[in-house]
């Protein structure tokens, strides 16, 4: 009966792997087809969308010559860049001193900021839209050299917590044992606690990496936009002031916007995912 | 050891809490502000009372009424879906059958791709899919709605898929076992036991579902940008429009941000309270 049970089993688990194999193609599919459109003369893409770029249809690389002209998309990619490395790591540097102050020292002030760090993490970007957008740009955090500090301001919250939560689990005898070995408080923190807290940098980064990068609406409202655009804006730009839309270049802009994120992905996959795992315990 | 560290406050604390003040409190408390005054800049504010919220709901041009309950039935459309596929591929994949790493990779991917480009890649596919039958995307805002549906799902399912597969590995083998031995069906394993068990996540998939579909706003804006005649809008994107769209709107833009924030606030009181009183104790 054991026999006929695994037997049972093994057929199931057969049936299981061909319906997801069919799923993942349907799930892949719409990243596919952008591909395959991208390489369409623009008249027949919203005229044939499904149809494979044969002949009549081809278009070479015209799209992605068209695309890259119109968006200017090297500069785009090289500021997304720099606003997302320089944001990410004064990120962690800035919110993990923070936390370990706030849960090491604990008084009513202590407590009182990591309570409004919480809060910040529910509002909503509306809320701060437009007195945020005029704040930036009076005190000219409008350059992709500046922009981080505003990102660590309303990306503070989730830092803090994250590495807070993770704090509270981690003994302090270790710290300890270090200030009484006469390590002053910096000198503690930069070569004991530091080491010690890497595994929550790096999910932290992820998480951080994840929203700064594909951020549209603050860097759109705060960014000096004659000079400076991230993919996001870039790529919203494209449908002009009118409405009209060169799908064309679209298609490729997407897909040159989706290649690097895929890139990343194979290559840390295994952190990104355990980075949403920690996140989404703590959160 | 405190007192000791103490003094360090201006090297550990004040960069972070000066970041803070700029980018979310002062912006925050001049925005609670504003949405009592009349005011085209930050300058010539007026106190104006509550003059601006009664504009923001008499609101004829960009319906704030019509955003409210259209966002409202979003969110919990999508909560219920995403998790229902989410919790179900989780499942499925525990078992751990040939390609599982692979289909987990799979599925999780879209969440990488941010809002403003899915928007418009599934905006191709839609609008393709959709000319078959004569209709676009902005035929009525039904069809920008479920659009926006299959996106998120599409997005979402795989997170909470990993949050799900996270909290199901964690389950200890005796209790499924045992169960097995008193001869309970897999439904009644299922739930009775796991989905019990796995409480915790269930209350976090649905609250981050709940919240990410009241703020959303990038695929929005890239999939219909609130076409027909801002009937497809929700909360976030009629916001933006209040404020940017039209001169003179500013104060009943930021009078409808504040309606809207302390909705987002209210839910997650209201997740903090259940996620402290209902999960299981092991």
């Amino acid at each position: 009966m054991a026999h006929a049970l695994n037997r049972r089993r093994r057929v199931a688990d057969t049936v299981l792997t061909v319906v997801f194999s069919l799923v993942s193609l349907v799930y892949v599919y719409p990243l596919v087809m952008v591909l395959v459109n991208s390489f369409k003369r623009k008249a027949y893409i919203s005229r044939a969308p499904f149809a494979l770029p044969t002949d009549k249809m081809f278009g070479g690389l015209t799209n992605y010559t068209n695309g890259i002209e119109l968006t200017n998309f090297f500069n785009a990619m090289v500021y997304s860049f720099v606003i997302t490395v320089l944001s990410v790591f004064l990120i962690l540097l800035c919110t993990s001193m923070c936390a370990w102050f706030i849960s090491r020292v604990q008084t009513k002030t202590t407590r009182a900021v990591y309570l409004l760090c919480i809060f910040s993490m529910v509002v909503p970007f509306q809320m701060v839209m437009f007195t945020l957008s005029k704040v930036a740009n009076v005190m000219g955090f409008n350059t992709p050299w500046t922009i981080p500090v505003i990102y660590l301001g309303f990306g503070a919250g989730l830092a803090v917590f994250m590495f807070t939560g993770y704090m509270k689990a981690c003994p302090i005898a270790i710290e300890e044992s270090a200030m009484i070995d006469g390590c002053k408080p910096l000198r503690t923190f930069f070569s004991v606690v530091l080491p010690i807290l890497q595994p929550t940098y790096i999910s932290t980064g992820i998480l951080e990496t994840m929203w700064i990068w594909n951020d549209y609406l603050l860097p759109y409202l705060v960014l000096d936009l004659k000079r400076f655009k991230t993919i996001p804006i870039a790529v919203q730009y494209l449908k002009g002031g009118y409405g009209s839309v060169d799908m064309g270049a679209m298609m490729a802009v997407l897909v040159l916007a989706i290649v690097p994120i895929i890139v990343f992905y194979l290559l840390c996959q295994k952190y990104i995912v355990s980075g949403v795992m920690a996140g989404a315990v703590k959160g | 050891m405190q007192r000791y560290i103490k003094s360090y406050w201006p090297v550990f604390v004040l960069p972070t809490m000066l970041a803070f003040a700029i980018g979310f409190l002062i912006p925050f408390v001049m925005g609670l502000y504003l949405s009592f005054c009349d005011f085209t800049t930050i300058s010539n504010a007026t106190f104006v009372g509550f003059a601006n919220y009664v504009k923001a709901f008499a609101d004829a041009t960009s319906d704030f009424g019509h955003a409210l309950w259209f966002t409202a039935l979003f969110a919990a459309i999508s909560t219920v879906l995403i998790n229902l596929f989410g919790l179900a591929i989780a499942l499925l994949l525990v078992r751990g059958f040939r390609g599982t790493n692979l289909f987990r990779t799979v599925f999780f991917m879209p969440n990488l791709i941010g809002g403003i480009v899915l928007g418009w890649l599934w905006q191709v596919i839609l609008n393709g899919v959709l000319a078959n039958y004569g209709v676009t995307l902005v035929t009525n805002e039904w069809y920008g709605f479920w659009g926006l549906m299959i996106v998120m799902l599409w997005q979402q399912a795989g997170y909470m898929m990993i949050i799900y597969i996270s909290g199901l590995q964690s389950i200890p083998e005796e209790l499924t076992e045992a169960a097995a031995i008193d001869g309970a069906t897999g439904w009644q394993t299922l739930t009775r036991v796991k989905l019990p068990m796995i409480m915790p996540s269930i209350t976090i998939c649905t609250f981050l579902t709940l919240t990410n579909g009241f703020k959303l706003f990038d695929q929005n804006l890239a999939l219909t940008n609130g076409m027909p005649s801002n009937r497809s809008q929700l909360l976030a994107l009629n916001i933006y429009h209040t404020f940017y769209g039209r001169t003179g709107w500013a104060g009943a833009g930021q009078a409808k941000a504040v309606v809207f924030c302390l909705i987002v606030v209210g839910i997650a009181l209201l997740q903090l309270r259940l996620t402290r009183s209902k999960e299981v104790q092991q």
